[in-house]
């Protein structure tokens, strides 16, 4: 009768000769095995943590970019503010929600819940991120009851990471107060320059859409002109599109558009 | 000095693996600019190292030649994902600070030439040892030039203020060149000279000699 004791078994996959096409096989095997265990109970124990880490950035990135903002620390001082107000927006219909309480809300988890987010068909999803929460966040400052800059983050795919920005808009809601990247895995050095403050700094006076509404904001290879363009990254092709793309999406009809419409008309304040 | 000790200690001068055997210089021309990246490094390398060295040690009678690089790399390669995780979880300023330089830690030829040289023929326990000190070694060397880059570069250790720099209003003028990667060749070469001048059994043999003309060569 064959010997089923596991441990004979490997006592004999031990003893075979290390050239043997088993023992190759098998070695291979048991050091990717192990390595990958390894690896991924590491990174899934430290994942909090390291969330943890990812949103301080977060926060002192949108301090910083409200701090460099010219004027802004006025306003939040005559408002008596520290920070921005945060609000949701039903991204269908264009309105502030407000039955839902903010602390509950997690748009990054709501974007893989059925019931709270949208399937976005092929030709809509240029940002390429495959679902949509229905409810997003915005920040917005307010001056004398009307809102004097509103900040809304924007994110999407750009060549082998989403890369999650702030965009911050003027009281017209059509010019650019600051772009702000938080958060990206991009390639280190070309399209991780997507952080650089100096690249970022092309951002603030650029119009997102042209007289009759459509979206023209875009990052150009070469030499930008007219206020709808920015100035490329050398070597981050991939990256540049991507940032087009999502901004394009977000302020398009699926993101923030319907709302950015209705607070231009006046229709809703807030 | 009994074996084990020594097995320690040599790496770090006598056969040190940066100015003996000239291993992992590309790290440490690029994360020595300031004293705090070296440290981070020296640690996250000399962790890597003598863990390396430990498992690959461990199964070196099963190692199959034909895949043996792969599997050696393989190894380092999840030792360093594992310390560049646990980097981005306790110290995520400096992960930032060090960007790709700890990925990078998979290639340097430091680790590789020690599993391969030393962990693929020995045991465990001395194999440890040896990762450890070249560790050392390697750390010693970084923190160095480290020192003087950011000392001489931008007036500061470890941030700290040392000598006060012209534009903070005070009458250092910092020397720029020290933050810009040839000024680490040039420190690590001082040191290979220093080094090679005191222990002159360092000083490699010339591969040829050029003949003078009364010793029989032509012209």
């Amino acid at each position: 009768m064959a010997d089923l004791n596991p441990l004979a078994w490997w006592r004999r996959f031990l003893a075979l000769p290390n050239d043997s096409g088993v023992k190759t096989l098998g070695v291979a095997l048991l050091v990717a095995l192990v390595s990958a265990t390894v690896v991924s109970v590491t990174a899934v124990t430290l994942k909090p943590l390291q969330l943890a880490n990812l949103e301080r950035q977060r926060q002192a990135r949108m301090e910083a970019m409200i701090a460099a903002l010219p004027g802004m620390a006025d306003i939040l001082r005559e408002a008596g503010a520290t920070s921005l107000e945060t609000r949701l927006v039903d991204l269908d219909t264009g309105s502030f929600e407000t039955a839902i309480d903010l602390a509950d809300y997690d748009q990054r988890a709501a974007a893989f819940d059925p019931e709270l987010s949208m399937t976005l068909p092929r030709e809509v999803d240029v940002a390429g991120i495959g679902r949509r929460a229905n409810l997003a966040s915005v920040y917005i400052l307010q001056r004398d009851e009307e809102i004097a800059l509103i900040v809304l983050p924007v994110y999407g795919s750009g060549y082998q990471s989403t890369i999650y920005a702030y965009l911050a808009l003027e009281a017209d809601f059509n010019k650019v107060a600051a772009l702000t990247v938080y958060e990206q895995g991009e390639t280190p050095g070309l399209g991780s320059q997507v952080e650089d403050p100096a690249w970022q700094a092309l951002w603030p006076g650029k119009e997102i859409a042209d007289e009759t509404g459509a979206i023209r904001i875009s990052v150009v290879r070469g030499q930008a002109a007219g206020p709808h363009e920015v100035d490329g990254i050398t070597g981050a092709t991939r990256t540049m599109a991507g940032m087009t793309n999502m901004l394009h999406f977000w302020l398009g009809d699926h993101g923030f558009g319907p709302f950015l419409a209705r607070l231009r008309s006046g229709e809703i304040s807030p | 000095m009994t074996p084990d000790t020594k097995r320690l200690t040599r790496p770090i001068i006598a056969e040190n693996p940066i100015t003996l055997q000239i291993l992992g210089i590309c790290s440490a021309l690029a994360v020595t600019t300031s004293l705090a990246t070296a440290l981070t490094m020296c640690v996250a390398l000399t962790v890597v190292l003598s863990l390396a060295n430990t498992s690959i040690s461990l199964i070196r009678r099963h190692i199959p030649s034909s895949i043996r690089l792969i599997v050696q790399i393989t190894i380092i390669a999840s030792l360093v994902i594992v310390a560049d995780q646990f980097l981005k979880a306790y110290a995520f300023e400096m992960s930032q600070r060090l960007s790709i330089f700890v990925g990078l830690i998979v290639t340097n030829c430091l680790v590789l030439g020690r599993a391969e040289g030393f962990a693929m023929h020995n045991p465990v326990w001395p194999s440890f040892l040896d990762g450890l000190g070249n560790g050392l070694g390697y750390s010693l060397i970084l923190i160095i030039v480290g020192t003087i880059r950011e000392l001489f570069g931008a007036g500061t250790l470890l941030g700290f203020v040392i000598l006060p720099t012209v534009e903070n209003g005070g009458w250092y003028q910092p020397l720029k060149l020290m933050l810009l990667a040839p000024s680490a060749f040039f420190i690590i070469g001082f040191l290979i000279w220093i080094i090679r001048s005191w222990r002159t059994e360092q000083v490699e043999q010339p591969q040829y000699r050029v003949r003078l003309e009364a010793e029989g060569g032509r012209r």
